[in-house]
């Protein structure tokens, strides 16, 4: 346990040491200060219609337009892979909500694979349309953290910079780069690089078995950079195509979560007060480290029905690759489902009940623990507007957030994404019971089978993408509605944040003063916590009091499901 | 300061809370309730439930007595609120009324030639219109408001002040302007009506303590936004929980699940919330402040700055005796004695201030020498009082020049120097002769009033930077602001360097609170953010400020921020208690819920409560219960201490933060004991 703990204290040290020259390099790069490849970046530019400043509503949308048209594209290439080349294995188009749901899935930067890639997309698909999409919904969201860190910092503006700039450095300078030297990296540690379909290997027994290879360490690098988590196979991370390594997989996890740590601290020198970051930055720490601690605890501490017949010390490796162990699958279950990444190296469905709550709290949250790239902070920021305005009148003064009042617009606004989560899990997921889809879905019977429905819409609510498993998604119905949960998990939270960017960036801010709410600072931090907790995960308190708490007291009780 | 009846009000006074009870009723109408999105949806579970429960006792079902009991409690949640607000508004009512006592009943004297003051006509007053000339003589309460066209009277204010004193109202100047409701002391005045019928000062003022034009203030509108939308993510929370339950092999009654949606949606913030804001608009008539718009006491608690007049909030309204500085060879007791002899009979403020300080510093007392001397008042054309003793000895003081004429002869260098000295430290150098003989030179200096620096610094803490006003030359301001420990100040005010002054400090984000009475303060007080006028001021001064002072105390700004700040902390407290409140009731109703589905759930039951039902019955109780507990709270407003925000901010997390989340622990136990105690179910 100690050994655990000491890999998972050095794994927070190297990530932060990471993330924070990154982060402050981002801001340079957000603000146009990094030039090394401004001629490239201006014929980019030059073909896209020029970078002007923006207004909040504009910026908007080019965003949507940019997204829609990605789409479209993605949609085209998933239905027409039949006739289209590369595609040594000639593999048939997908149906059409298949397509659709794949579609969202890669465009919302979430990833949610209703498919096992290697036996469903070709060469063409995975690498134009799906690895494409891996780049850009992660450079829409990190272009859209840089707009509202824009907003926020605003003194009396009325833009927030420029989207297609904003795209194009995102790719340029940030994801690119990092993603040809994890790529390379990858590819020197053992993951495949080619643009074969498989290879035919001869068994001991003289059987002929076909083994699928392709673009892997190229499309690995930046699933884990861009937070976006689709793998190449079916079982993603667990495959040792994809994450051979306990090297490979340690440098995964860095991967997962380094942009979103680094872009507490690119907001924070954005909108020119370090504090503001750092409290960010301290508030998804303390949520980051306390679901790994209960995760941990859950699965060290193993199921008790099998300790009669398992070494205890090993805890529950039920679904876990030898390779990894129990820490190297913990913590990487932490950080997936805190950063919307959606990337999985152990079945979440074996995961104790109480582990598996863990994992969709985290996302039950909404994906601000740390998050997807550039979402996860403008997500917190809603939240830090809902803590400022329920707890700033309690200084006696009107909320401000940054010296800028909060007012009816910006509340009603933050106060509308509240209602997304619920809508995406509950409602759709109590929708899938009422017409009886769910029941013919889940593998499994009672609050288990209750997980594994609550799982999947809450991780396309949240663009985790990360799957349950045991739940079998890929139907028109389930297909549909978690595209459109994802849809709403995207864009009804960028919109809001936005528009309230926007607002704020009109708005002159007050010189800060002993009877200002301070927003950063220990009291701070923890007032955002309890609200997170208290509004964010109480929501969902008596769904999983059905699903992992009641498979938990029945575990505990002798009875599995 | 004497204040009149009104203003106490018991927090429990009968002759409030019988009508408020019989209010908390008539406040069922769905139009009125539907103002308040919480207390609305509760309202409308209730009929719900009623509906079920009536259901249930014609079927004759098993669970008709603890659904009916629900029932009962999910009515009576609706009916605190209403009263919560009741009470409010009846607080404000019977302010009102007293006002509506002082209202003239008795008819205006009409005059139609102003200049023919005898002959007046008798008129209604409901007649009376703007620009209408009336008489008013010694004893007439006047009728409406006006402005003094003609005459100097006294007036009693006492009826809208509460301050006993009369007040001297004249035609021009900056206390010109008259207030219906008032009466006159002496003399007589002919005024010109400005306020139409029903719209006076009175008026205004008896509709605003009523609440009945009260409009919903930014934050407040803003609370009610996020309010709503808690509301809605309970109400899908709840709806959804059937089809969970019904995965989970369990069925849960509906009227349980309209007790948990009532127990998690914000009820307590949302019963309370308007009963906060009436409370600190009452505050504020309390300290006979009438605000124009709730919009103007949110702002003053938002205040970054304070511009202070010098005169009258920093310091005494005038100048007083400080120190004795004689001439060479004459001693100080000879130099007091003889400013003594010459003020004894001068009824100005300076004057008394010298025989104070002299009967201070050496015991001089009345013994017959004054009286039976002649006093010489000051004129324009001496510039000099004095007395004219039996003795024949000419005691004089005046300005130093004007001395210098009399005396003839250049004054003493070390005198001229005593003089420089005084003046340029911002102080009035009298000099004192005695027939020619030049005896010294009474320092007369700006007094600070006593306690105002501990008030500035109080304020430095809250984060509120003063700035104080003279028309001072800046060596004289400099001293002054010094001494009295304001963080800035502005010499030589004018209106328009006043303005500019505003104008700045608002282009910095900062949100800027002055007060005035001069027709010529009326651009900055319509500037301002806060713009407090005095009573006392002129029209057009009282119709640019957004918040008027009955008793024209300038001090007063300071007391309008704190009433600011404690409605903003009022509400923001008891949200945070109300929100707080729900992993209690999470705790009580959830196993409560599921336990016959996963018996193994009655783990979640750390309270250990009787039964599910006794749990569910507990919880839509306290939570009931905990909207008539913080009705005081919510009428007097948290306790406050100006503090730092950090201070306040910890200090009232610890309060109703954490006491949020522990007090609903204990009082659904208790209740639950209470329940199982009397067997209610």
């Amino acid at each position: 346990m100690q050994a655990d703990l000491l890999q998972a204290a050095l794994y927070a040290v190297v990530l932060v040491a990471l993330a924070v020259p990154l982060g402050l390099y981002m801001a340079r790069v957000y603000t146009g200060d990094v030039t090394f490849l401004a001629p490239v970046e201006k014929t980019l530019l030059g073909a896209a219609g020029g970078g002007g400043e923006q207004s909040w509503c504009t910026y908007a949308v080019s965003l949507l337009l940019f997204n829609a048209a990605g789409f479209a594209l993605l949609l085209a290439i998933l239905m027409f892979q039949n006739v289209l080349p590369l595609n040594p294995q000639g593999f048939d188009g997908l149906s059409w909500h298949l397509a659709f749901n794949t579609a969202v899935s890669f465009v919302t930067n979430t990833n949610w694979q209703s498919y096992g890639g290697e036996t469903t997309m070709s060469n063409l698909s995975q690498m134009v349309g799906l690895t494409t999409q891996n780049f850009l919904s992660a450079a829409t969201g990190m272009a859209l953290a840089a707009a509202v860190a824009r907003g926020f910092a605003g003194r009396q503006v009325r833009t927030v910079g420029n989207f297609w700039t904003d795209m194009t450095r995102s790719v340029l300078y940030i994801l690119l780069p990092l993603s040809l030297v994890l790529a390379v990296v990858f590819a020197a540690l053992g993951m495949p690089q080619t643009l074969a379909g498989s290879v035919d290997a001869t068994t001991l027994e003289g059987a002929k078995q076909t083994i699928a290879i392709g673009p892997v360490a190229s499309q690995l690098a930046i699933k884990q950079l861009g937070t976006n988590g689709g793998g190449f196979f079916n079982v993603n991370s667990a495959h040792p195509f994809e994450n051979p390594l306990a090297i490979t997989n340690y440098l995964s996890m860095l991967a997962i979560l380094v942009i979103p740590v680094a872009f507490c601290f690119t907001y924070g020198r954005m909108i020119g007060d370090r504090r503001q970051g750092l409290a960010l930055f301290a508030a998804m720490g303390v949520l980051l480290v306390a679901g790994f601690a209960a995760l941990y605890a859950a699965e060290h501490a193993g199921n008790p029905l099998h300790a009669a017949f398992v070494e205890p010390v090993t805890g529950n490796m039920e679904g876990k690759e030898q390779r990894f162990g129990l820490i190297g699958s913990v913590l990487w279950a932490a950080t997936t489902t805190a950063a919307s990444n959606g990337s999985v190296n152990a079945m979440h469905d074996s995961l104790t009940p109480l582990a598996g709550m863990v994992a969709m709290l985290n996302m039950q949250l909404g994906e601000i623990v740390y998050g997807g790239v550039g979402v996860g902070l403008t997500g917190m920021l809603l939240f830090v507007i809902i803590t400022v305005f329920l707890a700033g009148l309690m200084v006696g003064r009107t909320p401000e957030y940054l010296g800028k009042k909060i007012e009816a617009k910006e509340v009603k606004l933050a106060a509308l994404t509240l209602l997304i989560m619920p809508i995406g899990v509950l409602v759709l997921g109590g929708l899938a019971i009422a017409v009886g889809t769910a029941q013919s879905s889940v593998q499994d019977a009672g609050p288990h089978g209750l997980s594994e429905l609550i799982y999947a819409y809450t991780s396309a609510t949240g663009n985790n993408g990360s799957a349950f498993a045991g739940f079998n998604a890929n139907t028109p119905w389930h297909n549909t509605f978690l595209g459109l949960a994802m849809l709403l998990g995207r864009f009804g939270y960028m919109l809001p944040i936005l528009a309230i960017a926007g607002s704020l960036g009109t708005k002159m801010p007050a010189p800060p003063t002993a009877g200002t709410f301070p927003t950063h600072g220990t009291v701070f931090v923890v007032l955002l916590v309890a609200t997170i907790l208290i509004v964010g995960a109480l929501t969902f308190l008596p769904a999983l009091a059905l699903g992992p708490i009641a498979e938990q007291v029945s575990m505990l009780a002798g009875t599995t499901f | 300061m004497s204040k009149h009846a009104p203003n106490e009000i018991g927090l429990f006074a009968p002759e409030i809370l019988k009508p408020a009870i019989v209010e908390s009723f008539r406040k069922l109408d769905p139009r009125g309730l539907a103002r308040n999105p919480v207390i609305f949806a509760t309202a409308l579970v209730s009929v719900l439930a009623t509906f079920l429960v009536i259901q249930e006792g014609i079927r004759g079902g098993p669970a008709f007595w603890v659904g009916f009991q629900i029932a009962v409690w999910l009515w009576f949640t609706v009916l605190f609120a209403n009263f919560a607000e009741a009470v409010a508004e009846g607080r404000g009512k019977a302010r009102a009324d007293a006002f509506r006592a002082t209202k003239s009943t008795a008819r205006a004297k009409f005059l139609a030639d102003p200049a023919r003051r005898d002959q007046f006509t008798l008129r209604e007053v409901d007649l009376l219109q703007p620009g209408d000339i009336i008489l008013v003589e010694v004893g007439d309460t006047i009728p409406t408001d006006g402005e003094v066209i003609e005459g100097v009277a006294s007036v009693n204010e006492s009826a809208i002040t509460g301050e006993s004193a009369p007040v001297i109202r004249e035609s021009g100047g900056d206390h010109s302007s008259v207030t219906g409701g008032t009466t006159l002391a002496s003399d007589w005045l002919v005024v010109k009506v400005t306020a139409r019928p029903g719209e006076t000062f009175l008026d205004k003022m008896i509709s605003l303590v009523e609440g009945a034009k009260r409009q919903k203030t930014p934050n407040e509108i803003a609370l009610n936004i996020l309010l709503a939308s808690l509301t809605l993510v309970f109400l899908f929370v709840v709806v959804t929980l059937p089809f969970f339950a019904a995965w989970s092999g369990t069925t849960i009654p509906t009227i349980y699940l309209i007790a948990l949606f009532v127990t998690l949606i914000p009820t307590t913030i949302g019963g309370l919330l308007s009963a906060i804001g009436i409370a600190g608009m009452d505050r504020l008539v309390k300290a006979n402040v009438i605000a124009k718009s709730g919009r103007a006491v949110e702002a003053a608690g938002d205040i970054d700055v304070l511009l202070l007049d010098k005169t009258g909030t920093i310091t005494f309204g005038n100048r007083m005796a400080d120190a004795f500085e004689p001439a060479p060879g004459v001693t100080e007791q000879e130099l007091a004695e003889a400013a003594w002899l010459a003020s004894l009979a001068d009824d100005t403020p300076e004057g008394k201030s010298i025989v104070d300080l002299a009967a201070r510093k050496f015991g001089l007392a009345e013994d017959g020498r004054a009286t039976s001397g002649t006093f010489v008042p000051f004129t324009a054309q001496t510039r000099m009082s004095g007395v004219d003793l039996p003795d024949g000895t000419a005691i004089r003081k005046g300005a130093g020049d004007a001395m210098r004429k009399m005396a003839g002869v250049p004054l003493d260098a070390q005198v001229e120097g005593v003089i420089k000295r005084i003046a340029s430290a911002g102080g009035t150098p009298l000099v004192v002769a005695s027939g020619t003989r030049i005896m010294g030179v009474v320092y007369l200096k700006d007094i600070v009033k006593p306690n105002i620096r501990e008030r500035f610094a109080e304020l430095r803490r809250m984060g509120i930077r003063t700035v104080m006003i003279t028309g001072d030359n800046p060596l004289t301001a400099a001293a002054i602001a010094a001494e009295a420990g304001v963080d800035d100040f502005l010499a030589e005010a004018t209106p328009e360097r006043k303005l500019e002054l505003i104008r700045k400090e608002q282009t910095s984000g900062r949100l800027v609170a002055m007060c005035g009475d001069g027709s010529n303060d009326a651009p900055a007080l319509a500037q301002a953010d806060v713009g407090v006028a005095m009573n006392s001021g002129t029209p057009a001064a009282k119709e640019a400020g957004n918040l008027i002072d009955l008793d024209s105390d300038p001090t007063k700004l300071i007391e309008i921020v704190l009433v600011g700040k404690q409605l903003l902390i009022s509400r923001g407290a008891l949200t945070t208690f109300s929100i707080a409140n729900d992993v209690a009731k999470y705790f009580a109703i959830l196993p409560a819920l599921f336990v016959a589905a996963y018996p193994g759930l009655a783990a979640l039951d750390i309270m250990g409560l009787g039964t599910a039902q006794s749990a569910i019955l507990s919880a839509i109780i306290f939570n009931a219960l905990v909207i008539i507990a913080l009705i005081p709270i919510a009428l007097k407003g948290v306790a406050y201490k100006p503090s730092s925000a950090s201070a306040l901010l910890s200090r009232n997390l610890a309060i109703y933060g954490v006491g949020g989340l522990i007090v609903p622990f204990v009082g659904i136990k208790l209740i639950d004991l209470i329940v199982d105690l009397l067997h209610l179910v």
